[in-house]
Formats: C-alpha cells, sequence, structure tokens
C-alpha cells in the first residue's frame, strides 16, 4: 500500500495568478482554511474536509455543499504531476488559465480512484471569495412541495450556493440529536444560501422567498446574522450524525439525478422503504440532484439485510431510468463496479479495461475499483 | 486468576459495541496522538478496526493487541467528535480489563496498584516517606513553576517533574464537617494529585466553599478514584478503591460531591456507574447515588452557588490569564464555561483565550510515562498556544494536566505559572 499523507506541505499560494500548488496529502479543511487566510476561497467542500486529503479529493473528484453553484473538484484542478506505475514523473495542465498542451491527462487522473497513478503535486485553481451571504430555511408540510420547489428555483434562473434538503424523519433525528430547534412537524425543509454582491443576494434571496411561498412553504426563516447562519447549517451538518446514531449500521448513498427530476426521485425513495419495510431518511444536495438517502439498519440481521441489498438495487435502478448516475460524488470503488454497465455500456467498461492494461499492465494500483478485474 | 465467563461476556458486550463505528474517520481530525504520528492504527478508527479483527485474536496474542490498545491518552475527544457515538472508551477499557483479565497484570503495576494504591494508609506513608527522599534524586530546576529536575542521568532524566508536597492535604485536615450559612454541605474528594503534589489547590476549595457559606464534609483517609488500574485493567484494585470511597463518604449528609480534579471528577461520575456491574446490588445504588451528587468544583459554584465574573475596572496592566481545558471537563462532562467564569471572578487578571484551548496536553497518565516521546510532542503544540497567548498565568481545571504543563513550559524555560482555577478563585477574596 502506498500512503501519501505525510506529503502535506502546502508549497504555493499565488495572489497574483490565483492558484496553489499542494502535496496530496494537505487536509482539504486546513488547505481552505489557509487560502481564506489570504482573502482567497477554495469551494470544494466535502463533508469529510476536516479529514480528507486533497489527493484524495481529487482522486475521487469529490463534491459538497457548494456543487450547485461552484462545482466539484475537477473544475478546481489545473495541474497535475503523478507517478506513473513505472515510477516515472508525469506533468498535465499548467499555471495558466487557458492550456491545450498535450492530452488531458489531467481530466482522466481526476476521479480514477488511484487506479492510474500517484500524485505528486496539484495545482488548484483559487477564486475571489464572495462578498456577502444570505442563508434562509423553508419549511413544508409536503414532501412534493418542496422538491418542486427545489426545480422551481433553478427554474427561475437562480443558482444558490447551496440548496439543501432534509426529510421529516432527518428533521426530527437532528431535532433529538442537536436541539437546534427545527419544525418536527414540517414534512421537509429546504436549507437555502445565496452569496455574491451584496445588493444582488439580497434581489436573490427576496426571489427565493417568493418562489418558496408561492410553491406552498408553511414558513420560512431568514437567518439575519452570522449566529443564525450558522445554526442552519450546524442542522444541515448534523444530518447523518443524526441519523446513524439510531440504528448499528448506516447505508449512505449518493445515487444522482438531473435536477428536475429531484421530486420523482424523492417519490421513488419513499416508495422503496415502504415496499421494503426499511427505516430510509432522506437528505442531501437537492439542488444539484445529488439526493443521500440513508438507509439505517443492522447488518446482522440476516434477513433486513437482503431487504437492504433490493433496497439499493431499486435505488440505482431508479435513478438510472431518471437519466441519472450511480454515484455523485461518493465514487464507484467495489461495491458499485457491478452496477457500472447498466449505466455505460459493455464498451466503455471494454475501453476503461484496455487503458487501465495499458498504463498499469500488472494491476498494481488499486486494483479491482472501478471496472471491476 | 481470570474467569473466562465474565470476559467472554466483556466480549459480547465490545462486539455490539465496534458494530457501530462507520469507519468515517473522523476521529483523525481530533486524535492528538494520530497529529504526531500520522498512523492508522494510533487513532480511534484503527483501534476500532484492529480490535474487530483481533477479537478472536484477543486470547491468542493478548500482549500484541494489549500493546496497540495502549498507546492512547483516554482523552475522548474522538468520542466527542464521533458522528455515531461510538462509546470509544468505554469500548477501550472494557478491552483493557479483558486482555489485563486475562494475561494478568504486568508485575510492577501490580506491585503498585495492589500492594500501595488500593490501600490508601500504606500509599499515603510511603509518599510521605517520598517527600522526605526525594532530594537526594531530585534537585529544583526552575523556581517560578516549582519544578525539580534528576540529579543523576537516567532515562527520561530531561523531563521536569513536580516534586512532592513537604505537607500532603491530609496532614494538615485529617477530616472536616462543617455547617455553612447557605444550608447546603458540600462532600470534597480531595484527589492523589491534589493532596499530595498540590495540596495549595485542595485548600483553595475548602476556602472557597467556606467563602461561599456551603458546610464542608472531608471524611479521612481518602482513596484514589481509581482510574489509574481501570486503565491497566486492573478491575480488583479498581473495585477495592471504589468500595473504599464508597464507605468513606457513606456518612457526611452532604448535598454535592466536588473533585477539583477533572479527571477524578469524570471517573467517579461516568465510570464507576458504567462499571457498577462489577458490584452487589446495594453496591450499585449507593455508586449511581453518588455519581448523580458529584461535579467539578467550578461547576458548583457557578450553577449553584451561582458565582459570576466580576465587574470589569478596565484598567490595563493586569497580569493576563488564560485556561487550558482538560479533555475530562470538558469532553467528557460538558465543563467549559463554568471555569472560565470562575477566572473572570477574580478582577485582579485579565483573561484572554489561547488557540486550541480544548486540545489535549497530552499527559494522559501512564501514557506519559510509557510514551513520553509522544506525550511530549503533544504537549509541545500545547506549550506553543499558551505562550501565543502573551499570558503570564496558565490555568487549568485538573492537577494532572497542570503536572504535564509544568513539565513543558519549564523545559522550555518560559516564565509563566501554572495554576488550578479554583487557586485563581480563591486569591479574589484572600
Amino acid at each position: 500500500m502506498i500512503l501519501t499523507n505525510a506529503m502535506n506541505r502546502i508549497l504555493e499560494i499565488n495572489e497574483q495568478d490565483l492558484y496553489a500548488v499542494v502535496e496530496p496529502g494537505v487536509i482539504t479543511a486546513k488547505f481552505a482554511a489557509a487560502v481564506e487566510a489570504k482573502n482567497l476561497f477554495y469551494p470544494p467542500d466535502p463533508g469529510s474536509q476536516a479529514v480528507s486529503t486533497l489527493g484524495g479529493n481529487v482522486a475521487e473528484n469529490a463534491g459538497g455543499l457548494r456543487g450547485l453553484r461552484y462545482g466539484v473538484t475537477r473544475d478546481y484542478v489545473m495541474a497535475l504531476e503523478f507517478f506513473d506505475v513505472n515510477g516515472e514523473l508525469v506533468k498535465a495542465g499548467a499555471r495558466t488559465v487557458k492550456c491545450v498542451t498535450g492530452y488531458n491527462l489531467g481530466g482522466l487522473l481526476v476521479g480514477s480512484e488511484g487506479t492510474l497513478g500517484v500524485y505528486n503535486r496539484i495545482t488548484l485553481k483559487l477564486i475571489p471569495p464572495p462578498a456577502a451571504k444570505k442563508a434562509m430555511m423553508a419549511i413544508f408540510s409536503d414532501v412534493a412541495k418542496a422538491s418542486e420547489t427545489v426545480s422551481a428555483i433553478i427554474a427561475n434562473r437562480i443558482v444558490p450556493v447551496t440548496l439543501e434538503f432534509l426529510d421529516n424523519f432527518t428533521i426530527r433525528a437532528v431535532e433529538e440529536f442537536s436541539h437546534v430547534g427545527l419544525p418536527v412537524d414540517a414534512a421537509a425543509l429546504l436549507l437555502i444560501e445565496v452569496d455574491g454582491h451584496p445588493a444582488q443576494v439580497e434581489e436573490e434571496a427576496a426571489k427565493v422567498e417568493d418562489i418558496c411561498r408561492r410553491m406552498g412553504a408553511m414558513r420560512i426563516r431568514i437567518a439575519e446574522n452570522a449566529l443564525e447562519r450558522d445554526r442552519v447549517w450546524e442542522a444541515r451538518r448534523a444530518a447523518l450524525s443524526a441519523l446513524s446514531r439510531i440504528r448499528p449500521t448506516t447505508i449512505l448513498e449518493d445515487a444522482t439525478v438531473p435536477r428536475s427530476k429531484i421530486p420523482a426521485m424523492i417519490r421513488a425513495i419513499e416508495e422503496i422503504g415502504k415496499k421494503q419495510r426499511l427505516t430510509i431518511g432522506s437528505f442531501g444536495h437537492a439542488g444539484d440532484g445529488n439526493l443521500h438517502p440513508t438507509i439505517l439498519t443492522d447488518q446482522r440481521d440476516r434477513n433486513e439485510w437482503g431487504r437492504v441489498e433490493a433496497a439499493i438495487d431499486a435505488i440505482f435502478e431508479n435513478a438510472l431510468a431518471l437519466g441519472g448516475t450511480l454515484s455523485g460524488e461518493h465514487g464507484i470503488g467495489t461495491a458499485k463496479s457491478r452496477f457500472l454497465e447498466k449505466e455505460t455500456s459493455r464498451a466503455t467498461i471494454l475501453y476503461s479495461r484496455r487503458i487501465k492494461a495499458a498504463l498499469d499492465p500488472k494491476n498494481i494500483l488499486n486494483p479491482g475499483k472501478i471496472i471491476g478485474g | 486468576m481470570h474467569d473466562m465467563k465474565k470476559l467472554g461476556g466483556l466480549v459480547r458486550e465490545i462486539e455490539d459495541q465496534l458494530m457501530v463505528c462507520m469507519r468515517c474517520g473522523l476521529c483523525q481530525s481530533v486524535c492528538p496522538v494520530y497529529a504526531e504520528t500520522g498512523r492508522e492504527a494510533d487513532v480511534a478508527r484503527g483501534k476500532l478496526a484492529l480490535l474487530n479483527g483481533l477479537i478472536g485474536e484477543m486470547f491468542k496474542d493478548p500482549a500484541g493487541v494489549s500493546e496497540r490498545l495502549s498507546k492512547c491518552l483516554l482523552c475522548g475527544s474522538c468520542a466527542a467528535s464521533c458522528p455515531s457515538g461510538v462509546k470509544v472508551l468505554e469500548i477501550f477499557l472494557k478491552a483493557r480489563a479483558i486482555l489485563a483479565g486475562y494475561m494478568g497484570l504486568h508485575p510492577a503495576k501490580k506491585l503498585v496498584f495492589r500492594g500501595m494504591l488500593s490501600h490508601p494508609e500504606i500509599f499515603d506513608r510511603l509518599l510521605s516517606l517520598g517527600a522526605k527522599l526525594q532530594s537526594l534524586f531530585i534537585k529544583p530546576a526552575d523556581e517560578l513553576l516549582g519544578t525539580s529536575c534528576a540529579r543523576l542521568p537516567f532515562p527520561l532524566a530531561e523531563r521536569r517533574v513536580m516534586p512532592l508536597a513537604p505537607e500532603p492535604f491530609h496532614a494538615r485536615v485529617q477530616s472536616m464537617l462543617t455547617e455553612g450559612a447557605s444550608g447546603i454541605r458540600v462532600g470534597f474528594f480531595v484527589g492523589c494529585v491534589a493532596d499530595k503534589v498540590f495540596p495549595g489547590v485542595a485548600q483553595a476549595v475548602v476556602r472557597s466553599l467556606e467563602h461561599n457559606g456551603a458546610g464542608v464534609f472531608v471524611p479521612e483517609n481518602q482513596g484514589c478514584c481509581g482510574i489509574p488500574a481501570l486503565s491497566s485493567g486492573d478491575m480488583v484494585s479498581f473495585r477495592r478503591l471504589v468500595r473504599h470511597n464508597l464507605e468513606r463518604f457513606a456518612t457526611g449528609g452532604f448535598d454535592y460531591l466536588v473533585t477539583a480534579c477533572a479527571t477524578c471528577t469524570s471517573t467517579i461520575k461516568k465510570l464507576w456507574p458504567l462499571f457498577a456491574g462489577e458490584f452487589d446490588p446495594d453496591e450499585q445504588r449507593r455508586i449511581r447515588a453518588l455519581a448523580d451528587k458529584t461535579m467539578d468544583i467550578s461547576q458548583f459554584l457557578v450553577d449553584k452557588m451561582e458565582v459570576a465574573p466580576a465587574a470589569l475596572s478596565g484598567e490595563d496592566g493586569r497580569d493576563v490569564i488564560t485556561y487550558h481545558d482538560p479533555c475530562h471537563l470538558k469532553k467528557s462532562l460538558g465543563v467549559s464555561a463554568q471555569p472560565r467564569v470562575l477566572l473572570r471572578a477574580n478582577p485582579g487578571y485579565a483573561y484572554k483565550e489561547m488557540a486550541e484551548a480544548d486540545r489535549c496536553c497530552g499527559c494522559g497518565g501512564s501514557f506519559n510515562l510509557q510514551y513520553y516521546d509522544v506525550s511530549s510532542a503533544i504537549g509541545g503544540r500545547k506549550r506553543d498556544c499558551i505562550v501565543g497567548s502573551g499570558c503570564s498565568v496558565v490555568a487549568t481545571g485538573c492537577p494532572a494536566c497542570m503536572l504535564q504543563l509544568s513539565d513543558m513550559l519549564s523545559r522550555n524555560g518560559d516564565r509563566i505559572r501554572v495554576k488550578h482555577v479554583i487557586e485563581i478563585y480563591a486569591q479574589s477574596f484572600d
């Protein structure tokens, strides 16, 4: 096994050209803080940022809460230096905004889950931070209304930074766990944040509020200050913790659909939970179609585990039928590789395997991941 | 001798709790040992995964499993931030009990725990002898901090130790039973380090209670709370010490039990009930009753006696004081606001937060002896944060942390005093 955790230096934060060069073992949150100290911004914020490394983020093409407006890790990788399987150093990309020199090897390596090379240095794009932010919570008595509101906001040409969904089961679990004052009678919540120039933030926030009301929100709470804003996000961050404490085993999925299909996907998950008699809490990045249906179970209960596996299959099938994808940000690994052909094609798998065989003939780099074999 | 049936029961309890870890690895972001070593085997997730895989090995290679488990401060940082609520300390303590129960204790630990610690009278006599003889082996190193260092070169000679006090608290106050104007009476569990190294802390507790009109009950011949034995898996000594202390505090008619030691408080309040299954039903009832009454001294003074911050005179040039959160106060018991209130109740100091105030100091009891290099590296970070605050005094709520902070600051020649919160508070009315 190769560990790159000790390669944890931030080599450069360039304030003129807005990029940073890092080694793969740098912890994401520490990097984000170092960048912020220079009044710059690195947007990708995966939920595990306190422990995830930038090398891991690149290998998984990690997303996060801000993906809706700011995109994912791939959108910030300007250049990559990596060792191939023979230990030769390969260079891809540049520290320039534009670069068309050679094959886009960086594009191939991002999200390759460690199957094609070992990162040595990563050059990441930085952007100026937004001048203002505003967060709000819209409370719904009906799941369908909440999910339709998500689609309506996007359809009205507003792209919030974050547009998160929590279902009633998740709301109750969070409230019981962290007592942040969530409405436990609500069927669903949307947590929304807009950012940008102060005037634009005011205007967009007013529009979002108006859309939420028209779509049937019972109440809307707007965070008046940083403390209230933190409370809103504290509730969201507590979701997985709160859910995972309920049963011994937590299965967190991340099947993703085009955002207009969010209402259909939420309905499908509800039906799957009922049919398989399972507890499924749904929350996630509704704005970018990336939901996290979370199945609460006990792996030691054989009967229930069989139903869990059936539910996972059904979730994937529904996501694909809606034109979605198996995984939005968690990766394929070994657990999902058997579903890959369903989403793509036999030819896609064979093409990928030929690439893998050419670059790693002895199959020693993370064998078995993504494309099986 | 070990009772295999009982050990088997403990193994099953651990297996159930191990299931709860979902391997997310968030413990990596808070584990002080992992921050130094970067080794997966040193963080809770790695240890839990090892334990899960090794549960069958526990009786085949107990020494190997034991060594992997012992490299842990038992600071509870991982448990406090675990999304799934894995009871990490409970698992580790039970695993240590299984291993010690199966392998038997290390002879040195057996001598210390069974021969000395669990007989408080013998322990007290030995250490008062030690206080008289210690100057043969150590010499004063730092007048401001009051630390000493070894006279002769031997392993760990660079260490700065706090010497045993010439007169322990129990020699000055054998026992006490007073009434107070408030009508509230408080039992005071002194704890070994406060009694034998920092008797001034114990005296400040008594004065603070009296100052606030609380009656005080101090029974004679108190014992250790049992944590050194429990963290080495020595259930025999642990049971003996709990029973001894239950007996000491069976009378006195007190409303609350306070200690000035974060570790003693969390042991009595959390760990005694957790291991109550080791006792008979009547003892279990008494353990729970005592645990319910137990609180940290700052928690008692602020929450029950309503001590409040002093009105600020606004004058500058006061000494700057900062506060280090002991893990067993903040992470185990959730007590962090009250000690800061007590510090602010003394108008003679300007209070300033240090960076990462709740980061472990790296002491961890016997961890400090077994892994002095890792312990010092963790302590070095703490020292940097203390110095960075620009303070002239660092206060904390645990005598064990005081030992570690004194060692770290003294070795660096920093002109910063180490005090207990209660000493600073008591200064305000002395």
